[in-house]
């Protein structure tokens, strides 16, 4: 299989088109007959990428790439980025407004459901020049597809 | 079950998505935090939720849930139902609570 990468772009408070790059992810790993378990997984991964990136930032895009070992979502916002990397991953933090709480986000589960979903993820951040997130799931024999 | 069968069985009215209603129900998941649902719902699970914007609609899809039922006759907006045909999610409406919703399922054997 050789590699292959899409880009979409996300942007903010668009909450009725928010899920919809998460979808597109979901139908080519199926499309690419990946095992239905890692789809999950990075379903649930980059849903709350892409919810991330709605929520609290000014816009960005969502990277996938599939490469013969690893499925790698890439989030790159535009700021304001995250003040404390370590209390966000912490379950129940958020900075969420009440207006985003009342529709049921906000839950301070993002990251962790990111961390739980992937083998590896990396955050990096900072106040100003936003956020950097790589999330990776490896792919073993059989959970490939063709 | 299927999603149609228990549908008509327990009165729920049904708003969109009727292309889904041939899928089964496996479970049964009561949240209105999303990122918990993310995390804890199974496929098949019928959602029931008075979370009633678009993004549920993305949610129950991503997940591969039964259906989405709305509890107490809670009004749904436009967008959600256009997303929910598009998808065929199906998205039901009861005037029952979340419990009198979950008691009617799991006394047609889900349990």
């Amino acid at each position: 299989m050789e590699d292959i990468k899409y880009v979409f772009d996300v942007k903010k408070d668009d909450f009725v088109r928010a899920g919809e790059t998460s979808s597109k992810v979901k139908k080519i790993l199926r499309e690419l007959g990946i095992d239905s378990s890692i789809i999950r997984k990075i379903s649930i991964a980059a849903y709350e990428a892409e919810m991330n990136i709605v929520i609290h930032s000014t816009g960005g895009q969502i990277v996938l790439e599939i490469t013969p070992g690893v499925i790698r979502i890439t989030a790159n916002d535009r700021g304001p980025g995250i003040a404390d990397v370590e209390l966000a991953m912490k379950e129940g933090y958020s900075t969420a407004t009440d207006r985003v709480r009342e529709m049921g986000f906000g839950a301070g589960m993002g990251l962790p459901n990111m961390k739980r979903c992937s083998d590896r993820l990396y955050v990096t951040s900072s106040e100003g020049t936003g956020t950097h997130i790589v999330i990776e799931v490896d792919l073993k024999a059989g959970e490939q597809g063709e | 079950m299927l999603v149609r069968d228990a549908g008509e069985k327990i009165g729920l009215k049904l708003l969109a998505g009727e292309a889904g209603t041939s899928r089964e129900i496996t479970g049964v998941y009561i949240c209105d935090l999303l990122s918990w649902v993310m995390a804890h719902a199974g496929k098949g699970d019928a959602w029931i939720t008075v979370q009633t914007h678009a993004n549920i609609v993305a949610v129950a899809a991503l997940l591969e849930l039964g259906c989405i039922i709305i509890p107490e006759g809670v009004e749904v907006e436009e967008d959600t139902l256009r997303k929910a045909e598009d998808e065929g999610v199906p998205v039901y409406q009861s005037g029952l609570s979340a419990y009198g919703i979950a008691k009617e399922l799991y006394r047609m054997g889900i349990e």
